[in-house]
């Protein structure tokens, strides 16, 4: 579908060009309802039932802001070592789209809640970047459309389009970055890094899922080139929802290559919104608008501003946590590991995973076997990255005390962790479900022992003679008809008993 | 005509409660009232009869049981502005691209006056969108003033209190965002009420100007407006600019106004809406352009009666008032353009041109430009231009600058007297047709009560009786302070009782329609 | 400043999605012009140090705990949908990009 692309080769960018990177991340917020309705803010669910008057722009329906999602974004913005607004306002953004009820965005313009502020970045090799934080704002998110017709689904060619709202106002927070200059032939690196770092953080915050896979992390990159002896940035595109980690490193450095021949060949960068083709690491541009929008900007008269006390902000400072890579020194420090495994568990990307399992409880060496190995396994065959797998510390960690108290099997204990990962919901929600009970109640035990020693007598004669391995047999009916579940130790006791005692 | 539709809704009220009347007799006879007169006057787009019906069976069996009313109106039939969603009863906001709409919710006014036992006899013409002074701007033909049937109600709000002045409902509920109470009020001899900003609830009425849209009660009678305030005010935690306080005492202050003494009461009359006519004892010569000289005159001896009625009459200037009128035609359409920017064909109401070769784009604009009539066209397109970058700070943004002044022209004059006072509109009403393609005469309507939007303070007209040039009712207006709304029913209620007893109830002098026809 | 061209109206109207007339162009290019002359005292406030005013009460922090409402139904949320398809509000192809 495009067009050949002449590209520059990536180190002759690097000796011509300085790029600029810009990366704005918009950010779902986990709270429990949307950003001004007490709809339920959940991932999927059947299209159109988690709406209302309000997040479908019915005539009359009124806005009111969720509070929590308000702290949300003043804790993210705290954690970006930015200043919090003492007053701001929602601005109306004034465009007209299908996916969006109300045919303008409730967002913030000009005072935004969090500005100037900073992250440092770790990169690859242990060097720490500092990326400038322009601002940090709260939003909606839009409903979203399923293109029919089309040959591919997408928005051209396509006959009608489908709209669910399920999503649409959904609090989003959109974190724009002050232009990032001077990395040379690191900027995609810088940009993943930033991203990553990011995820990191907002996890620790709990404050997202941060699922790049379902969008409740989404990351534009804006990129431009200046020459080695401009004194002004270059023209920029921007390259929309970029939905991976190595997506981002690959569309900035796509990009780069791109506008490097352009230029190169006496051409101009035009400003446009690009996309980015996962299948070949491609970016294409999108529609080209005739006009400019004009958004036509005013304070949201529905909303009231929002003045955040000192003390409230102070209060909301304290409830930040460790900083990830902070706590990976930490955890190196605390769990006697050596270079080598502290970087195994950075390499599956289970540090900071097994970190928060053992803040929920879990012993180390527990957390980390389960985050390493199964875990791991797992997400290898879904092909995602560990910290994609719909499970949360706590609920592994929760997985592995019912393991250590003996009321799951190991064996049991990995089903539980299929069942949350496939959806079934929390662990004790799956056990219930899939009945897993480690069958520890002896008078249970001892009916299905008395019927299995009665069904095979020759072999309750074999024991009773001291054959005392024929045991097994015998364990393995009463492990049949529990269906797994019994403790396999404490059967064979009670055979044992019941051969030989009574 | 029967009895009860001449009472007001306090004597209704009570007949019900003391079971000397059914609220089913009472509700049928509006509902055949407005059977035999509404061919003529047009102030209703949409009947509710049997909803009606069962809410007053419902008000009924509960008093037969011998359970306390549920609000001291329970039983009384009450007509609702159509920009008031009613779930299960079409609201169309008088405009085509609304028509067949059924809301699946209720605004909170609507639950309120449903809570409160008040049969909803159904909903009431307007301007589109509740822009205009005339109610010429329904989609759906204009209302009649029942005064006389060539001239408009007023507007938007005309077919609510043109419903009162026909005796075909003895409560209404209008909004207003310029005047679209009171200057309907005025027009037709009726009580209109805004409230103070925030003390209604907005959920569920379908936003014009969100910064200035505030529902109001509207009556034959300052106490009826008073009870029916106190059934539709107060917090509502699902619209985040409702005011966190109690509803001011205002059937109380009603009530002491009744009494007829507004001693140590202080009056002041606004130069710049005067005419000077406090000035030097009621002259209405000078500063009175624009004003009819029979609107004067009846406010002229308005302020005459507050003064024997023991109130202190001042004058007082709001030199920024002068500056209303155009920061109005600034903020409400620019909000407009924005609110209404969701009746796009997508999701409900109207949808134009879906040929299946059309995008979602085209369908959108030839819908809109089916859907709303010229004046909304005209608002949401100099709303647009005002909002717009390079616009912006010398028109959306003056205007909000002006906003402030009038504030503190309010605040300068409510630190010298406890109301101020001023004509209501600058005329009667004007003949249908006369100003409809002359919008700048238009606006003029709503030249007086402009300014109380903008700064969300409250204010009542009160009928002050027949101009002596052309017969045609005439209002005066009260303002007070934010969530100092009693104040303007006891003054309103004084005004009312001495008037009423010098002259007898303005509308016993409304012609008899029966059998008019169109 | 006003003065305001058919093609500025024209503008104006795509913007706001009216697909206007030629006939309206001229009617309101005509009528906008009148109005905002007549509105454009308020400029001579622009430059003022007058704070604006937004919000006619002076709230602030008015907060909604985060904490489910039950909404509609996807009958009732499609109830009044020109046209609808699998539980969704069935729209014409949209031409332009998100934004
Ligand atoms: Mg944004
Ligand atoms: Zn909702």
């Amino acid at each position: 579908m495009t067009a050949l692309v002449e590209l520059m080769d990536y180190d002759e960018v690097i000796s011509r060009f300085d790029p600029v990177l810009g990366l704005e991340v918009h950010v779902e917020l986990s709270t429990a309802t949307k950003m001004f309705c007490g709809c339920v803010n959940e991932f999927g669910g059947e299209p159109n039932t988690h709406v209302c008057p309000t997040c479908l722009g019915m005539p009359g329906a009124l806005p009111v802001v969720n509070g929590k999602a308000v702290e949300s974004a003043m804790r993210i913005g705290l954690a970006l070592n930015c200043e919090i607004a003492s007053w701001c306002r929602f601005a109306r953004k004034n465009y007209f789209y299908p996916d969006m009820p109300k045919n303008f965005q409730t967002s913030q313009y000009d005072e935004p809640i969090a500005f100037s502020g900073y992250l440092d970045v770790p990169l690859d090799d242990g060097e720490v970047v500092r990326v400038e934080i322009e601002r940090a704002h709260m939003e909606e998110d839009t409903g979203k459309s399923l293109h029919v017709g089309g040959a591919t689904g997408r928005i051209h060619g396509a006959e009608h389009s489908l709209l669910d709202y399920n999503r649409a106002g959904v609090p989003l927070i959109e974190i724009v970055t002050k232009p990032i200059t001077g990395m040379g032939a690191r900027a995609p690196e810088v940009a993943r890094a930033y991203v990553t770092a990011l995820r990191d953080l907002l996890r620790a915050l709990d404050v997202s899922d941060v699922r790049m896979d379902q969008g409740s992390l989404r990351c534009d990159a804006n990129v431009s080139l200046m020459a080695k002896d401009a004194t002004e940035f270059g023209t920029r595109t921007e390259t929309k929802n970029v939905n991976s980690l190595r997506s981002v490193e690959r569309a900035v450095r796509y990009e780069m290559t791109r506008q490097g021949a352009v230029l190169l060949d006496g051409g101009t960068i035009k400003q446009e919104t690009r996309h980015f083709q996962e299948s070949d690491g491609s970016t294409s541009p999108g529609r080209t608008k005739e006009t400019a929008e004009d958004y036509r900007y005013f304070p949201e008269p529905d909303l009231v501003p929002i003045a955040p006390t000192r003390e409230w902000v102070e209060q909301l400072r304290q409830t930040l946590p460790e900083l990830p890579w902070e706590r990976r020194k930490r955890i190196k420090d605390e769990w006697n590991l050596t270079d080598e495994e502290l970087r195994d568990l950075l390499n599956t990307g289970a540090a900071d995973l097994v970190a928060a399992t053992v803040d929920a409880g879990a012993a180390p060496g527990e957390a980390r076997s389960w985050w390493v190995q199964y875990l791991t396994q797992q997400a290898n065959t879904r092909e995602v990255e560990l910290a994609e797998l719909p499970i949360k510390p706590v609920q592994v960690a929760r997985v592995i005390e019912l393991v250590g108290s003996g009321e799951l099997t190991n064996k049991m204990g990995r089903e539980v962790v299929q069942g949350v990962l496939e959806g079934e919901g929390e662990p004790d929600e799956v056990v219930e479900k899939r009945d897993l009970k480690v069958v520890s109640d002896d008078s249970a035990l001892l009916t299905a022992v008395d019927e299995a020693l009665a069904a095979a007598p020759d072999v309750a004669e074999k024991i009773r003679g001291g054959k005392v391995q024929a045991a097994g047999a015998i364990v393995g009916a009463v492990m049949k008809t529990t269906k797994g579940q019994a403790d396999a130790k404490r059967v064979r006791e009670l055979i044992l008993e019941r051969v030989n005692g009574s | 005509m029967s009895d009860l539709t001449r009472l007001t809704a306090a004597e209704l009220a009570g007949r019900i409660h003391a079971r000397e009347v059914s609220s089913v007799e009472v509700t049928q006879a509006h509902l055949d009232r407005i059977e035999e007169v509404d061919g003529a006057v047009h102030a209703f787009l949409h009947v509710d009869t049997e909803g009606a019906l069962d809410a007053a069976r419902a008000v009924d069996a509960r008093i037969a049981s011998g359970e306390q009313p549920a609000s001291p109106l329970a039983g009384v039939p009450l007509a609702l502005k159509d920009v008031l969603t009613t779930e299960g009863i079409p609201t169309t906001c008088g405009s085509r691209t609304l028509e067949g709409w059924l809301p699946p919710y209720d605004a909170t006014v609507t639950r309120r006056l449903r809570e409160a036992g008040v049969p909803i006899l159904g909903k009431t013409n307007m301007d589109e969108f509740a822009m205009g002074s005339s109610t010429e701007n329904s989609a759906f033909g204009p209302t009649r003033n029942p005064w006389d049937r060539d001239r408009i109600p007023g507007g938007s709000g005309g077919g609510s209190s043109a419903s009162l002045a026909a005796f075909e409902a003895p409560l209404a509920i209008g909004t207003d965002t310029g005047g679209s109470i009171r200057q309907p009020g005025s027009v037709t001899g009726t009580v209109g009420v805004k409230p103070t900003y925030g003390g209604v609830s907005r959920y569920g009425l379908v936003a014009f100007s969100s910064s200035l849209d505030q529902a109001g009660p509207c009556a034959r009678t300052v106490l009826d407006a008073a009870l029916l305030h106190e059934v539709i005010g107060g917090h509502d935690p699902l619209d985040a600019t409702s005011v966190d306080a109690p509803v001011p005492a205002v059937v109380a202050a009603a009530r002491e106004g009744a009494r007829g003494d507004l001693t140590g009461v202080r009056v002041g009359v606004v130069r710049e809406f005067s005419g000077n006519a406090a000035s030097a004892g009621g002259s209405a010569s000078a500063g009175g352009e624009g004003y009819q000289p029979g609107v004067l005159t009846s406010f002229e001896a308005a302020v005459q009666q507050l003064r024997e009625l023991g109130a202190e009459v001042v004058e007082v200037s709001c030199p920024n008032f002068t500056l209303a009128l155009p920061a109005y035609y600034l903020i409400a359409p620019s909000e407009c353009s924005s609110n209404l920017a969701r009746f796009d064909a997508m999701r409900y109401g109207l949808r134009v041109g879906d040929d299946g070769t059309r995008s979602a784009e085209e369908v959108m604009s030839l819908t809109r430009e089916a859907g709303f009539g010229a004046e909304v066209k005209r608002r949401i397109m100099l709303g647009t231009y005002a909002l717009s970058s390079g616009y912006y700070d010398a028109y959306y943004g003056s205007a909000q600058k002006v906003r402030t002044l009038i504030s503190r022209d309010f605040d300068a004059a409510f630190e010298r007297v406890d109301v101020l006072v001023s004509p209501t509109t600058p005329t009667t009403a004007f003949k249908i047709g006369e100003r409809a393609d002359d919008p700048m005469a238009m606006y003029l309507a709503d030249l007086c009560t402009i300014p109380s939007n903008l700064a969300g303070n409250a204010a009542m007209s009160v009928p002050s009786g027949l101009s002596a040039d052309d017969g045609l009712p005439v209002g005066l207006q009260i303002m007070a302070p934010a969530l100092a709304d009693d104040r303007l029913y006891r003054v309103g209620a004084a005004y009312e009782t001495a008037r009423d007893a010098a002259e007898g109830p303005l509308l016993n002098r409304v012609p008899e329609l029966k059998g008019a026809a169109l | 400043m006003p003065n305001i061209s058919r093609d500025e109206v024209a503008h104006l109207a795509r913007l706001a999605r009216l697909a206007v007339t030629d006939e309206e162009l001229n009617t309101f290019a005509g009528q906008l012009d009148q109005i905002l002359d007549a509105v454009a005292k308020v400029g001579e406030v622009a430059n003022s140090d007058i704070p604006p005013t937004s919000h006619a009460v002076p709230l602030t922090n008015v907060f909604r705990e985060d904490v489910v409402r039950p909404g509609l139904t996807q009958e009732q949320a499609l109830s009044g949908a020109p046209a609808a398809e699998e539980g969704r509000f069935r729209v014409p192809q949209i031409l332009g990009d998100e934004q």
